[in-house]
């Protein structure tokens, strides 16, 4: 039995709780590496603006984790009520990595809380930031086993279907799907890379303000150098994640590329528009490049939607999703290395508005960036909820009150979300880092 | 012993840590908002903030654990508990989801208003009483099975002398347990006159709660024989229970050792938790899901207790330090330990 209603509902409130949580979640695994560094530099050099960076993100900080912890446990919850039949073969063969995550956030949470009120509590600064990598590695490693069950959601491995029955469970084949490798890499990636951006988004906005403090001009170094750093990476990986996707989920694949006919010496289309009828318009053609993308090789056959089925062919409009995804990585690839290069070089013109705008821009996008990706892995996966193996219609509730509910969270999470951003902007606003440099020497 | 009852062991063991620590919190939070109401909040609200802050997170994990656990051990109750529970935890998550925008925007955001102290105090009288709708469905007789799915009778759920009954003991019990807590954590900071105000509320709240647990028991008979047979059967555990009980109200009234009151509180309610669970053997939900058929398949529940083990050597150390750091630390206690961030 299907309730069309509930199946509607459940999908639209998991979707605006997995984009919300998913901004505050991605903050949390990236930013506490920068903190980390930060304070790292600021003992080693003995250097109090470094410490101060550290002390200022860790406030606000621990002002997202906490909205990240309420609307995880949300999505946690919500699994179950929603999606009770998906939860419940889930159980059977992926609850092991779910299970490890909630060591991993036990053990954030309690450092975390120790890190948090041990400021100045230790004459020896170094042993202060011990107590941050258990954080670090805390978020992190929830980060691998989160994104570890996604994986098997778009490639379950691990049981042997009999009649319909699930059988001969492999927790550890389960984990160690296909789709595992590129997409814990490249999430675990990205994270560190929106992190950095967001936080060169904040010293160039003070600087734009008109902050002439030498402070501000350390963050924007240290956040933009090891942004490029996980940009360039982020591409690397995110073209394994093409390939990963041509052999085990070549619909998706064609469907983000409206590569319609199998082919070979397949072309990459980019941008564009589907007209009325089904024609590709303005969009613009790049030779031999699906085929490297997908298979590494120019005149490699790639499978097109025609090999599908259509009723297992996934929605069209995750091309734009992933064009957006990827434009904006090629663009935080290019702003960062013109920010190096010009730094070595002296040229001034880094320093102007326009640039410094641009730089604010980057946190902004990289964070539209992750909800697109996401976007395109969880749309491109339908119809199934675990591909191949069951329907998202056939895993969700069949409660009436689905719909009540989308309107209480939705509520809740535009409190926490203008809260959040009222709260985090009053709390810089009010003491400002040259205020804050003052009151420690004085 | 049966992989189930090492599965449900753990489980019961983890929903115990947390009623006990999500009640230290809970109650807090609301006599925190009472006397600001009061006007005593002079009294009361740094020994409680100074407390809460610190541990507000490794709380909610105990409960993330749970339900994650619970899954991965017994992945039929998804389906009986997931279809059935949409509004009751759902309301649930949303009063949890106040709490913590009053610890990211009050404490961490230093943001104070009487409103956010509100609704956060009020949160956690409500808490108990939509999680603890669980219990009292599990008793059965409030789920039917139609078309093969499981359907919650609402108008039976909350007309129920057992809805309530365990409502109010839910309550009863977070005050109880929290005073109690606070009372010795104001004295180990040596502030007098929160310890003795957290004392006489403890022992305003000690006897309401040995009533409502009585009433629920006496509730039951009619409601589920079986359960009601099983916890007589067991009378002895709830026998020791209440001497614990009658210790610390003792402890409490004599104005001595409130170390040990809430050590024996703690065993108090271990005995009856306990015992409670034994008597629920081996059901998850009468009459329709027991630990056996829900169970997950073996290479599972060897993978899960094997992760388990392993992460408790993980835990048990992170925790004692975490402990160490605030809540025997003298300086902490006493607040003379800096506590900016
Ligand atoms: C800052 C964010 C960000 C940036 C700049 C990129 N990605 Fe990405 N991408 C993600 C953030 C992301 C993500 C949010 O992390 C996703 C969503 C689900 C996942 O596994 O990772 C993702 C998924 C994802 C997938 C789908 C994987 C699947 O469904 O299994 C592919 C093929 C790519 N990416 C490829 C790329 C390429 C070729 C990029 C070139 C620059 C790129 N990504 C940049
Ligand atoms: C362990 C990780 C995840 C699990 C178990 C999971 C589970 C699910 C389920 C059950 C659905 C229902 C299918 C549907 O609504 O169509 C879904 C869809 C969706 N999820 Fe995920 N999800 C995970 C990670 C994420 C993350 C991190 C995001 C990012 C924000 C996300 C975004 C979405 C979106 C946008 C949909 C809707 C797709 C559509 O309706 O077309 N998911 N997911
Ligand atoms: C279906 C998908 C997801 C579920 C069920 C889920 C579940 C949870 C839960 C229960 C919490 C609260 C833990 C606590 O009490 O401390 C949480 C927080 C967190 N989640 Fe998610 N999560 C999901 C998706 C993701 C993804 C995709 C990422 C990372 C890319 C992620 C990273 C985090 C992090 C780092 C935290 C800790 C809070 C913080 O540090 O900001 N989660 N999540």
């Amino acid at each position: 039995m299907i309730n069309e209603d509930a199946v509607y509902y459940s999908r639209i409130l998991t979707e605006l709780t997995l984009s919300f949580h998913i901004i505050y979640a991605t903050i949390g695994v990236g930013i506490p590496l920068f903190i980390m560094i930060a304070q790292w530099i600021g003992i080693r050099k003995n250097d109090e603006h470094y410490i101060l960076l550290a002390r200022r993100w860790t406030r606000g900080y621990a002002i997202t984790v906490a909205v990240g912890v309420v609307t995880g446990t949300a999505i946690g919850l919500l699994l179950s009520l929603l999606w009770p039949k998906f939860m419940e073969v889930a159980g059977h063969i992926i609850a092991l990595p779910l299970f490890m995550e909630t060591f991993a956030f036990f053990f954030e949470a309690i450092f975390l809380g120790i890190y948090l009120y041990t400021w100045d509590r230790f004459a020896n600064q170094f042993k202060h930031l011990l107590l941050l990598i258990p954080v670090a590695i805390g978020s992190s490693v929830s980060a691998v086993f989160i994104t570890t069950v996604n994986a098997f959601m778009n490639s379950p491995r691990g049981f042997d279907l009999v009649n319909g029955e699930l059988m001969n469970a492999n927790p550890i084949v389960a984990m160690f799907n296909p789709s595992m490798p590129t997409k814990v890499s490249h999430v675990v990636a990205t994270a560190f890379m929106t992190s950095a951006f967001i936080l060169a988004s904040i010293a160039a906005y003070r600087i734009l303000r008109g902050s002439k403090h030498v402070y501000h001009r350390k963050a924007l170094h240290l956040t933009l150098t090891t942004g490029l750093i996980f940009s360039v990476s982020s591409l690397i990986i995110g073209d394994l994640s093409g390939k990963y996707l041509a052999q085990y989920q070549p619909e998706k694949l064609a469907a983000a590329e409206w590569h319609f006919e199998t082919q070979k010496e397949a072309p990459l289309l980019l941008l564009g528009f589907l007209s009325d009828d089904g024609d590709v318009r303005f969009s613009i053609k790049i030779p031999y490049a699906l085929s490297i993308l997908a298979h590494g090789s120019p005149t490699a056959e790639v499978t097109g939607l025609d090999r599908i089925p259509k009723d297992e062919r996934p929605p069209l409009y995750i091309h734009y999703l992933f064009n957006i995804m990827v434009g904006i990585g090629t663009l935080l690839i290019i702003v960062p290395l013109l920010y190096w290069i010009g730094i070595k070089r002296k040229w001034t013109w880094i320093k102007n508005k326009t640039f410094m705008w641009l730089l604010v821009l980057g946190g902004p996008l990289s964070m539209i960036a992750i909800e697109a990706g996401w976007w395109l892995n969880e749309v491109g996966r339908q119809p199934w909820v675990l591909y191949g193996v069951m329907r998202t219609a056939e895993g969700a509730t069949t409660s009436e009150q689905v719909d009540l509910m989308l309107w209480m969270f939705s509520a809740l999470y535009m409190m926490l979300g203008i809260g959040s951003v009222i709260v985090l902007t009053r709390m810089f606003n009010k003491n400002p880092i040259e205020r804050e440099l003052k009151e420690r020497y004085t | 012993m049966d992989l189930e009852i090492i599965g449900i062991l753990v489980l019961w063991t983890f929903l115990f840590g947390y009623t006990m620590i999500a009640s230290i919190d809970f109650g807090a939070g609301f006599f925190n908002a009472y006397s600001e109401f009061t006007g005593k909040e002079h009294i009361l609200s740094s020994i409680i903030q100074r407390y809460l802050s610190p541990v507000w997170e490794v709380t909610n994990v105990f409960l993330v654990f749970f339900f994650v656990g619970i899954v991965g051990f017994f992945p039929r109750t998804a389906f009986y508990y997931g279809t059935t529970l949409l509004v009751p935890v759902g309301i649930a998550i949303i009063l949890l989801g106040i709490r913590g925008a009053y610890y990211a925007f009050a404490t961490y955001g230093k943001t104070k208003q009487k409103r956010y102290t509100f609704l956060y105090g009020a949160s956690g009288l409500l808490l108990p009483a939509s999680l603890s709708i669980v219990f009292t469905i599990s008793e059965g007789g409030f789920v039917s099975i139609n078309h093969g799915e499981p359907r919650l009778d609402y108008w039976a759920l909350f007309t129920s002398p057992l809805t309530w009954g365990i409502v109010i003991l839910s309550i009863t019990a977070l005050l109880y347990i929290s005073a109690v807590f606070l009372t010795w954590y104001a004295d180990q900071a040596k502030d007098k006159r929160a310890s003795q105000l957290l004392r006489t509320y403890a022992l305003t709240w000690a006897f309401p709660t040995i009533i409502a647990a009585v009433g629920i028991i006496y509730i039951l008979r009619s409601h589920n024989p079986i359960h009601y047979e099983n916890l007589l059967q067991l009378w002895w555990m709830f026998a020791i229970s209440f001497i614990f009980f009658l210790g610390t109200v003792w402890l409490l009234i004599r104005k001595i050792n409130y170390g040990l009151a809430f050590t024996l509180l703690v065993a108090q309610f271990a005995f009856a938790f306990y015992g409670y669970g034994f008597a629920h053997y081996p059901y998850l939900l009468y009459p329709h899901l027991t630990i056996y058929d829900s169970f997950t398949n073996k290479a599972m529940a060897i993978s899960l207790i094997s992760a388990f083990i392993a992460g408790l050597a993980l835990l048990i150390p992170s925790l004692y330090l975490l402990l160490k750091l605030f809540l025997f630390n003298k300086d902490y206690v006493h607040g003379q330990a800096s506590r900016h961030y």
